[in-house]
């Protein structure tokens, strides 16, 4: 498990970027933490190595910067830094593969769900493994994705999850309205 | 990397006669302890300058082999190695004559053209239902087996729409083969399946006229003719090629992919019934291309911009044909506009779709199968009368007279072959038939009930 953003935020941290929804909702969750909550966040890595795979909430290239890879070059600064052959993160909510061949040069894929993408060994590859919650695409289901290390491939997934539910639960706590409309309208 | 031998043996596959030695890999049939297995085994060449492409075509085509179903279209993938010690695949052993054995005969008849053409789009038409695009078909690319089946080889070079292309960063020059490559590929266009007709109808120029459409470019200069110009019509080569064959190949040939047929099982369809193809100018024409014309073309190709490829096949399900059954006996205009009216529901703006109207009659057992008696004249005519209301573009429109005794048989049959998505017709006493075996929806149409 890593920390992200808004886990930095409910912790107090200066967090850069977070917009004014963002800010109310981490003064929120702040107010729900106890300590023993906060002990636990604050134990959360940035990044974590395993073999040669890279799991890290936004860009690895300075993780606590909380950079978005929002295209090629980004991705390539990420998995430059990242020096590991797949770096999986999130930080951006669609899901997305980057993959960079020796010359260096990033290029964006757009996986399709429930297709398993072979990780050849010949490019480095960045997984943007996709969000519950607020996925941008107008589609509500939660996003995962799946590494399979013995066949070396990646299967991303869409899921459905009782958003409704979820979307109540904001509304009932007293959270700003969009936050509910954003899981219900997949924005 | 040492240059394998047979009797090696790698990963416990024992090398057995080399098939091919290429400039970009050894082929070698693998041997069993009882002597050869219907197995070969593809070693990349991997030297020293063109490694990293290479290796990525290597990888490109385990994937998509490894992606495709299993089908007499391509061969199936057995096994590999791993791509940084031991690349290697293993793969069935497709005993076949190349295609090449007929270009070097070319020209040839229409009919072999018809018959190698049809298998061959056959072929593509499965890969491409399954999101993959081959992009290097040559006449050394295509084996033919036995029993006539066309089988697609080396897809190194190729694209699936649902993985990552590792190809076209690899490269600096247009990928495929020069002579066969469709205009939207000199600009890197790499996603439409469009551009495998193309080179389809390359192919089915250099057999019905022995002459390649294009010649065999050796600069990306002239590589760029074809972004603005047609080929020299098939019929100012060879006077004696079909107006309907060459309507086929010119259309296959179009530089707008989005003004080709759209799916390879329209060729495979029109290359089947020489009868249904509707001859236009083009068919028919003997005319080289004026100088004006080629100057006007040369001037707007600077403006080359490729149609936007089509959506990948498993996001768009709708398959191109829907049939509709028109009995030969129960006719009734009310029940022939209730079918009018269920197709006309059917039809989407975008006429991909494509209406087969068919009636089935007792075959004619005087006359040679494919001489129209009077009585299947008659039965085309009144499939024509029955579609002409629907104001379809002629080439959205077909109709066929099949000849069986087993009407339902027949129609299944045809069905099956032409992968039809939907078969409308009447309620009559063959329906529930239908609806029981067909492999696909059926929809049965009542005209509205009098009174």
């Amino acid at each position: 498990m890593l920390r992200g953003n808004h886990d930095a935020a409910a912790l107090g941290d200066d967090v850069r970027g977070l917009n004014t929804q963002a800010t109310v909702l981490a003064a929120w969750t702040r107010r729900q933490l106890r300590k023993r909550h906060h002990t636990f966040l604050r134990s959360l890595p940035l990044s974590v190595r395993e073999g040669d795979r890279l799991f890290v909430h936004a860009s690895a290239a300075v993780p606590e910067r909380w950079t978005y890879v929002t295209g090629p070059r980004q991705a390539a600064l990420s998995m430059e830094a990242a020096e590991a052959a797949v770096v999986y993160c999130g930080h951006v909510h669609d899901q997305q593969l980057y993959f960079m061949s020796r010359a260096g040069r990033a290029t964006a894929f757009r996986p399709q769900p429930g297709t398993p993408v072979p990780i050849g060994s010949q490019h480095r590859w960045l997984a943007i493994v996709g969000s519950a919650g607020q996925p941008r695409d107008r589609n509500a289901a939660a996003a995962y994705a799946l590494a399979d290390l013995a066949r070396n491939r990646i299967t991303f997934f869409r899921v459905g999850y009782d958003f409704e539910a979820a979307a109540q639960k904001i509304r009932r706590a007293g959270l700003p309205e969009r936050l509910a409309r954003r899981l219900e309208r997949g924005i | 990397m040492v240059t394998p031998q047979p009797g090696a043996e790698i990963d416990s596959f024992r090398l057995g006669e080399c098939v091919h030695r290429g400039s970009m890999a050894s082929i070698f049939h693998l041997a069993g302890a009882n002597g050869e297995l219907p197995l070969v085994m593809k070693i990349p060449l991997l030297g020293a300058g063109e490694r990293s492409a290479n290796v990525v075509s290597f990888e490109q085509c385990r994937t998509i082999l490894g992606a495709l179903a299993q089908s007499p279209h391509h061969p199936t993938l057995v096994a590999y190695g791993d791509v940084e010690t031991t690349p290697y695949l293993v793969m069935e052993y497709v005993a076949g004559t190349r295609l090449d054995a007929w270009t070097k005969r070319a020209p040839l008849p229409a009919e072999e053209v018809a018959r190698l053409g049809h298998a061959l789009a056959l072929a593509l038409h499965d890969i491409h239902r399954q999101d993959v695009i081959h992009l290097d078909l040559k006449a050394t690319n295509v084996l033919y087996r036995a029993d006539g089946t066309a089988t697609l080889i080396d897809f190194g070079l190729s694209c699936h729409r649902h993985l990552p292309d590792l190809l076209a960063a690899e490269f600096h020059v247009p990928i495929g083969n020069w002579v066969t490559m469709a205009p939207e590929q000199i600009v890197g266009e790499r996603c439409d399946p469009r551009s495998d007709l193309y080179a389809l109808g390359a192919l089915l120029y250099e057999l019905a006229t022995g002459r390649r459409p294009f010649g065999a470019p050796i600069s990306v200069g002239q590589l760029r003719k074809r972004l603005h110009a047609m080929p020299v019509p098939p019929r100012a080569l060879v006077p004696g090629v079909s107006p309907w064959l060459q309507e086929i190949i010119l259309r296959c040939l179009e530089i707008d992919s989005a003004k080709r047929y759209q799916s390879a099982v329209q060729v495979a369809f029109d290359l089947a019934n020489p009868a249904q193809v509707s001859v236009t100018a083009r068919g028919e024409s003997r005319a080289r291309p004026s100088a004006i014309k080629r100057l006007a073309g040369r001037l707007g190709a600077r403006h080359f911009a490729p149609s936007p490829p089509p959506p990948p096949v498993n996001v768009l399900t709708p398959r191109p044909v829907i049939v509709v059954a028109i009995g030969a006996d129960e006719a009734g205009e009310p029940l022939f506009e209730a079918l009018r009216a269920a197709a006309r529901r059917r039809l989407t703006p975008d006429a991909r779709c494509r209406v087969a109207c068919i009636t089935v009659v007792a075959p004619a057992v005087d006359l040679a199968d494919d001489t129209p008696t009077g009585r299947h004249i008659k039965q085309l005519v009144s499939l024509r009368r029955w579609a002409k209301p629907l104001g379809l573009p002629e080439e959205c429109l077909t109709y066929h007279v099949l000849q069986s005794n087993e009407p339902v048989k027949a129609l299944l049959d045809y069905v099956a072959v032409n992968e039809v998505e939907e078969v409308l017709l009447g309620a009559g006493k063959d329906a529930a038939q239908v609806v029981a075996l067909a492999q696909c929806s059926v929809t049965v149409v009542r005209p509205p009930a009098v009174g």
